[in-house]
């Protein structure tokens, strides 16, 4: 059982215009096993908070804490978080020149289990994930991301999910730009994963539509940097019929 | 990567094929596209009525058979001036279309100065079937490759005192690779002479491997017989302060085939150009290339492909990485297609990786194609960075950055160092490499 806690998180990121605060004071813990939905209008801060889990340089915490089972996860390198357990999904996946996938995810694999997998189940159990995401074996030889496609990047993203066995997976608008058959593929490689009893998730989205075929134990709904309102899977099927307007019309009435 | 560009010409010169017989299309003629479209014919010959509107091709044709531009004469690869003597070039003012990139202030006067310094010491390990001979400048095998096509060439051709001579004999298979190791014999600028010939039917590797410190302007001269099947490794990996200008002309007999592969690692400015021509159809080059310039290096490859016999196949893939503040690298690829070479099969790419600010990558892919009666002619450049996004992406993979930036690197030229063959070079390489990368870490 582990526990992933944020709290009081402050996060600004260097603009043009000057140091722009988006994050202000958001305060979640997740644990194994449990599946918490973030959700919130486009500029509420989600993303984020996904890549300040994983410690993008761009941005820059000012106050607050991120801790994983205690330990000090703003204190940790890039690298390091992923050692300790935390996988990010990206939104905008990279392609990375003249490093093949089979050549990234053993070697990612090898660091993130501090040894070198034992080749011959590692190449079944790749190939294995591959079929069940349905990632064209030839795939494999080709370089990391490059040419693929929206969702292909998507289904490798999760793949990837799969086979590193990460304590807390923070997928970052996975859904997005994918169609129904590639968002149920998707869905079913996080539900596997999740189903091995060693991982929470944090699952950030704009859309109910996902939810369908992942269903959160929590909702939180961002609004301008901060929890507007949490609450059980119930919360996102009234998102589902009211959309973010009540927020964000409260949040400009605040202001007001 | 960014910036892709790649042009199936041969879909194109293929559609052309199937419009033989359509009305004509400006700039375009069944021989493919009209390397003159500033031709001004049509101003000098009046045409008669009966003729094709088309002004182009036909009686408008240019009479050099080489496709050069109009009042332009060394527009096109094949109209650039040849000659075994020194003062028919006239001095490089650095403007040049062929010399533009080059720093000729750094160029230790290999394209001023007599070049009468002590040349490398050559010492030759090789399979006992290898003749292996020192010779003087009327050995007949001299300038049997090709003729000096810049003022670089020529001041060697006219400076070197002896030439060192590899023959692998008709028919010969050999095992081990012929390792011949030039040593640089300090920085008096040099002149330097070596001929490379593989008898018909032979097969073998040849590594021409620089050393030491060196400021030379080289001629290497590579015969294929008919059938023989060559590989050439030339590896430059120089001191700091060397400067390496390297002509290297390749004649190739009917259905033989060269692999040639260029690896500039060290020195100051390595300037290799090799150039290959068709002796008869049937032939096959392969030229590869994988260069790691780091800070302050210029390295510059300029590569031609001269197919004038038909049925011919070519292919340049040249891969090159940059690190620190200053590397420079260039690689210009030109590729002519004559009118006669029909049946040709043609592709050329070059990539760069540029690893950290303060880089500059050249890359310059030219195609000249005198007839649409070929199978393939393709070019592509593309010039990546791996930048902070990249880096990020790996190391939320729990990768190192060290680690990232190496498998990064390794990944991109291992493609060249793989089609080597020779398992120790190859290791050797890949060591070179990693410490290349080593250094950029400090």
């Amino acid at each position: 059982m582990s526990t992933l806690e944020i709290k009081d998180l402050h996060v600004s990121i260097e603009t043009e215009q000057g140091v722009k605060e988006i994050l202000k004071g958001v305060t979640l813990t997740v644990k194994t096993g449990e599946t918490h939905a973030i959700m919130g209008p486009n500029g509420s801060g989600k993303s984020t908070l996904a890549s300040t889990i994983a410690g993008h340089p761009r941005y820059t915490v000012t106050k607050g804490s991120i801790t994983l089972d205690g330990e000090d996860v703003l204190e940790m390198s890039v690298d390091e978080r992923a050692r300790a357990g935390l996988f990010l999904a990206m939104q905008y996946p990279v392609e990375i020149p003249g490093v093949t996938m089979t050549n990234f995810l053993r070697t990612a694999k090898t660091a993130i289990d501090g040894k070198a997998p034992a080749l011959r189940t590692w190449t079944k159990d790749v190939k294995a994930a591959m079929d069940q995401l349905r990632i064209d074996a030839d795939f494999a030889q080709r370089n990391v991301n490059e040419g693929f496609s929206g969702g292909e990047k998507k289904r490798v993203e999760i793949l990837q999910l799969e086979l590193f066995k990460p304590k807390f997976a923070v997928l970052d608008e996975t859904d997005s730009g994918l169609d129904v058959d590639a968002l149920k593929v998707v869905s079913e490689g996080v539900n596997r994963a999740h189903a091995e009893g060693n991982m929470g998730t944090l699952l950030i989205t704009h859309y109910t539509r996902i939810l369908r075929y992942i269903k959160p134990d929590f909702v939180h709904v961002f609004v301008d940097g901060r929890i507007a309102e949490q609450g059980g899977p119930e919360l996102a099927d009234r998102l589902e019929d009211e959309g973010y307007d009540r927020y964000v019309a409260g949040a400009g009435a605040a202001k007001a | 990567m960014t910036e892709m560009t790649e042009t199936p010409l041969n879909e194109t010169l293929l559609n052309e094929k199937a419009r033989i017989g359509a009305p004509s299309i400006p700039g375009l003629t069944e021989e493919g596209e009209s390397l003159t479209p500033l031709e001004p014919a049509e101003t000098t010959r009046p045409q008669s009525a009966s003729a094709p509107a088309s002004p182009l091709g036909g009686d408008a044709a240019k009479g050099h058979s080489h496709g050069g531009g109009y009042g332009i004469p060394d527009s096109s690869r094949a109209g650039r001036l040849t000659s075994y003597t020194l003062e028919d070039f006239p001095a490089i003012r650095g403007t040049e279309e062929e010399w533009r990139f080059t720093p000729l202030k750094r160029f230790g006067g290999l394209h001023t100065a007599a070049l009468d310094g002590a040349a490398p010491a050559v010492a030759v390990e090789a399979p006992e079937q290898v003749r292996v001979e020192t010779v003087g400048r009327e050995d007949s095998r001299i300038g049997s490759a090709g003729i000096p096509e810049d003022r670089v060439s020529a001041n060697a051709w006219s400076h070197f005192a002896e030439a060192t001579v590899v023959t692998v004999p008709a028919g010969a298979e050999l095992e081990d690779r012929v390792l011949v190791t030039l040593t640089g014999a300090g920085k008096a600028a040099a002149a330097q002479h070596v001929v490379v010939v593989a008898e018909d039917g032979a097969r073998a590797v040849v590594v021409l491997n620089h050393v030491g410190e060196a400021v030379v302007s080289e001629n290497v001269e590579i015969v294929l017989g008919d059938g023989a099947d060559l590989t050439v490794v030339s590896l430059q990996e120089w001191s700091d302060a060397s400067v390496h200008a390297s002509s290297q002309q390749v004649k190739i007999g009917r259905d033989a085939h060269l692999k040639h592969i260029v690896v500039s690692l060290g020195g100051s400015v390595v300037r290799v150009t090799p150039t290959a021509r068709f002796a008869a159809p049937g032939g096959e080059v392969e030229l590869y290339g994988l260069y790691f310039a780091d800070a302050g290096q210029h390295l510059e490859h300029r590569t031609f492909v001269d197919h004038a016999q038909p049925n011919c196949v070519s292919n340049v893939l040249y891969k090159g990485a940059l690190q620190g503040k200053d590397a420079r690298t260039v690689w210009v690829g030109d590729v002519l297609i004559q009118k006669q070479a029909e049946g040709t099969d043609s592709y050329e790419k070059n990539q760069n990786l540029v690893l950290t600010d303060g880089c500059r990558a050249d890359s310059v892919p030219n195609l000249e194609i005198e007839t649409g009666l070929i199978e393939g002619a393709g070019h592509a450049s593309a010039t990546g960075r791996f930048d902070d996004q990249h880096l990020f992406y790996l190391m939320a993979r729990g990768i190192p950055e060290d680690v990232a930036r190496r498998l990064v690197v390794r990944g991109f030229l291992n493609e060249i160092i793989q089609k080597i063959g020779v398992p120790a070079i190859e290791e050797h390489l890949t060591e070179a490499v990693e410490r290349e990368l080593a250094a950029g870490d400090n």
